[in-house]
């Protein structure tokens, strides 16, 4: 590893000209789109006080719903707007990524543009308006030759006010599977790499101050008649949009998108996942940060190609399925039911789980004499557990219990980022885990067996869209990954790959360097 | 001779018959007359010149610009060839003097060169410089913001020419000398001429016939001399009651600055 500040940096600007064009493009799509409709609503809604405050009232209230909800709002919206279609016109479209984000963007763009319009247009000097019409014009005359022109300050500051919100907002769209400034964020927040979390914001906020100066001076410019500076204002706008868009146009299409949720394992197992194409010789891009919920539908409708899951993740969520099962039975049953719902292919697991487990530090386990769970039984009503926020609200903490007979002296919910120093400290003596986490490793700590299979397994999966399903050259180039990856190497990886040290793509090329060594 | 305008027994009444404007007015202006309507705010005047160019219909009665009922006009094209000062002028601001004043021969779709003719000519014509043709309205003195709206009004050359308090906010001496040069311009265009003002002296000093109103009814009527000379009754005897004692105050000093 390259160690220090270069390395993020240079990996982020590495990954700017595309997360800007894609961020571009769907800003100003969005802000097209919006002032479209916006801008002839509030010229007829002018002067019907009636219409107005509908349209207002609407527009405000689809600002008062989150960004991140109205953009999450959009995709299963879509996705069964596309099904219909695709049922009685034969029209398909992508639900995932830019539609749902355009929309939704567009939709939020509204309330300024339309509220600053009909201010600046109700506020015309009624003189002047009168003398409109005295001098001769028709309504329309009117409207183009003095009421607009006079409102334009008004409405060119709704235009600004519009333009960062959704340069803002816009970074929102990345669990939707829109790449954005917003995947620095995602990425960053999820494995730690604030120096990825900083760049994204200053990135989205040097391009919004960007855009807001150049409309500021085109406004200037059209108020002032100094066409040099409205052309200045232009050109700027024009100059961001062809550059930032140059390089994603010109960039021939992917043959195929990885996908990945958003926890550093997986940006780490998609980074893999690409190296593997592009060793096979195809190209592929990763859409990341994708929300749970959003990723399996998006493989279904072959937005995505392939992904990794988890079997438990399919079993419960998926098949809603609450028994507990051997491992090797849910993952058959789980490749049976993908197959027969969808023609999903699960091209096999990849050799480790990620599922809750037990764990505590390996020398308070040895001096207990604990080596599973049903040992921990005998000790329990001595000992602390801490787990997170959710675990002792999950099915499977009710089913541990039930199994073993757990009652212990003390349950403490924690972050998980103090659950591990406190273990290792003994403040706790035994804490709920994620059975790859890194910090397993790093803090010494064992997992605890479970003999009566309380916990529901959860095995990486390979997931391929089912238009990919007989896909001979994909199939094979993913292939050697099954059964490659044990628990320990993906723990290492997830460790190297959180905080700045390492990006996922250099953590993966170290994985396949360890899968090679142990063949 | 059609009469240039002609108000025949015209009401207007506002919010249902509860507000009553203007109460069975009869008016008629000559061609090539020029005629002042006084009152006091409220008392209608507005709203009678706003019946010319169909900015405000009758609720009752006709008018007739040029013998042809108004009702009958499209009212677009009316108001293209009747020039309008108003109140408070109303020049577009985003608009240069030049533009202000080509605003209705560009409606028409005169060409650009012709309309840069008539612009000059205008400029010139209302004593303006032609420096000023570039400048926006907020750069000019009040007296020039008044000439420009005067060369909007007469840009089209209309043979009508409607003004609601034209040069009310003027000080005085701006206000002698522009309403001279209107009425110069009346008389050499041949223009027709209903001018609103609540001053009598103005009135009585631009106008060849002058008709008094009050609460929406015109109470009097005739030329100033016998507006002046004959008794009309209360509320104009009033008005008359300034000017004449203005008058008479400036001919005694007149004559006692003789005698000395």
């Amino acid at each position: 590893m390259n160690g220090g500040y270069a390395g993020p940096v240079a990996d982020a600007l590495r990954l700017l000209p595309g997360y800007l064009g894609s961020h571009v493009l769907v800003s100003v799509t969005a802000l097209a789109l919006g002032l479209l409709v916006s801008l002839p609503l509030a010229i007829l809604s002018a002067h019907r006080p009636a219409l107005r405050g509908v349209l207002l009232a609407a527009a405000s209230l689809v600002q008062t719903v989150p960004g991140l909800a109205l953009l999450a709002l959009f995709y299963p919206l879509l996705l069964g707007v596309a099904a219909l279609t695709a049922r009685y016109i034969d029209l398909k479209f992508s639900a995932l990524g830019f539609l749902p984000s355009v929309l939704a963007l567009a939709l939020y763009s509204m309330l300024p543009v339309l509220r600053n319009t009909v201010t600046g247009l109700v506020g015309v000097d009624p003189a002047v308006k009168q003398a409109a019409l005295g001098v001769g014009m028709t309504p329309r005359q009117s409207l183009v030759m003095v009421e607009l022109p006079l409102a334009l300050p008004v409405i060119m500051a709704g235009i600004r006010t519009s333009a960062v919100w959704v340069i803002g907002t816009a970074t929102l769209s990345t669990p939707i599977g829109q790449a954005s400034l917003g995947n620095y964020i995602f990425t960053g927040l999820q494995t730690q790499n604030w120096v990825f979390v900083l760049f994204g914001c200053a990135a989205a906020a040097a391009l919004a101050l960007a855009v807001d100066q150049l409309l500021a001076l085109m406004e200037n410019g059209v108020r002032t008649r100094a066409r040099a500076r409205t052309a200045l204002g232009a050109l700027g706008l024009v100059l961001i949009v062809a550059g930032a868009l140059a390089p994603t146009l010109a960039r021939p299409h992917a043959r195929y998108v990885v996908g990945a949720k958003t926890f550093t394992e997986q940006y780490v197992l998609a980074a893999l996942i690409e190296q593997r194409l592009a060793a096979a010789g195809f190209s592929a891009t990763r859409r990341e940060g994708l929300g749970s919920n959003v990723i399996f539908d998006a493989l279904k409708a072959g937005d995505i190609d392939v992904y990794v899951d988890y079997s438990g993740t399919i079993w419960a969520n998926q098949m809603h399925r609450d028994d507990v099962r051997p491992r090797e039975e849910v993952l058959a049953d789980v490749k049976a039911w993908l197959a027969g719902n969808g023609g999903v292919a699960m091209l096999g697991a990849l050799g480790f789980e990620n599922a809750y487990a037990l764990a505590m530090t390996r020398a308070r386990a040895q001096a207990l004499g604990i080596r599973s769970i049903a040992d921990l039984a005998a000790h329990a009503a001595t000992l602390t557990i801490a787990g997170d926020y959710e675990f002792f609200a999950r099915p499977e903490w009710a089913a541990i219990r039930r199994a073993y007979g757990l009652n212990f002296a003390r349950e403490r919910q924690m972050q998980p980022e103090f659950m591990y120093p406190a273990v290792a400290a003994g403040e706790v003596d035994v804490i709920s885990a994620y059975t790859s986490d890194g910090r397993i490793a790093q803090h010494d700590l064992i997992v605890l067996a479970d003999p009566k299979h309380a916990i529901l397994p959860y095995d990486a999966i390979l997931l391929v869209a089912p238009q990919r399903a007989g896909d001979r050259a994909l199939i094979d180039a993913l292939m050697p990954l099954v059964g490659a990856i044990d628990v320990s190497l993906m723990r290492e990886a997830n460790l190297r790959a959180t905080g700045a040290g390492a990006s996922p793509a250099q953590v993966a090329r170290w994985m396949w360097e360890e899968v090679e060594k142990k063949k | 001779m059609t009469a240039a305008i002609a108000f025949d027994n015209v009401s207007k009444t506002y919010e249902d018959g509860r507000v009553r404007a203007l109460d069975g007015v009869s008016l008629d202006v000559a061609e090539r007359e020029f005629v002042a309507v006084v009152g006091p705010s409220g008392s209608g005047k507005t709203t009678l010149l706003q019946l010319v160019n169909r900015l405000a219909e009758p609720t009752s009665g006709t008018v007739a610009v040029e013998g042809a009922d108004v009702r009958a006009a499209d009212p677009i094209a009316l108001r293209r060839r009747i020039g309008y000062v108003f109140q408070g002028i109303g020049l577009f601001p985003h608009m240069t003097v030049a533009e202000n004043i080509a605003v209705t021969p560009r409606l028409l779709g005169w060409d650009a060169r012709r309309r840069a003719a008539r612009v000059e000519e205008l400029i010139d014509l209302v004593r303006l410089s032609r420096e000023q043709a570039a400048r926006y309205p907020h750069q000019l003195s009040g007296g020039e913001r008044q000439r420009v709206g005067v060369a909007r009004a007469l840009a089209a050359k209309p043979r009508i020419v409607v003004m609601d308090e034209p040069f009310g906010a003027l000080d005085p001496i701006n206000r002698d000398a522009i309403g001279r040069d209107y009425r110069h311009l009346h008389d050499e265009l041949g223009l027709s001429t209903v001018m609103i003002t609540h001053d009598m002296l103005e009135a009585v000093l631009l106008a060849d016939r002058i008709a008094v109103m009050q609460a929406g009814r015109v109470i009097a009527q005739g030329t100033p001399h016998e507006l002046m000379t004959g008794a009309h009754g209360g509320y104009v005897d009033e008005l008359m009651t300034t000017p004449r004692r203005q008058a008479e105050r400036l001919s005694a000093l007149m004559d006692r600055g003789a005698r000395a």
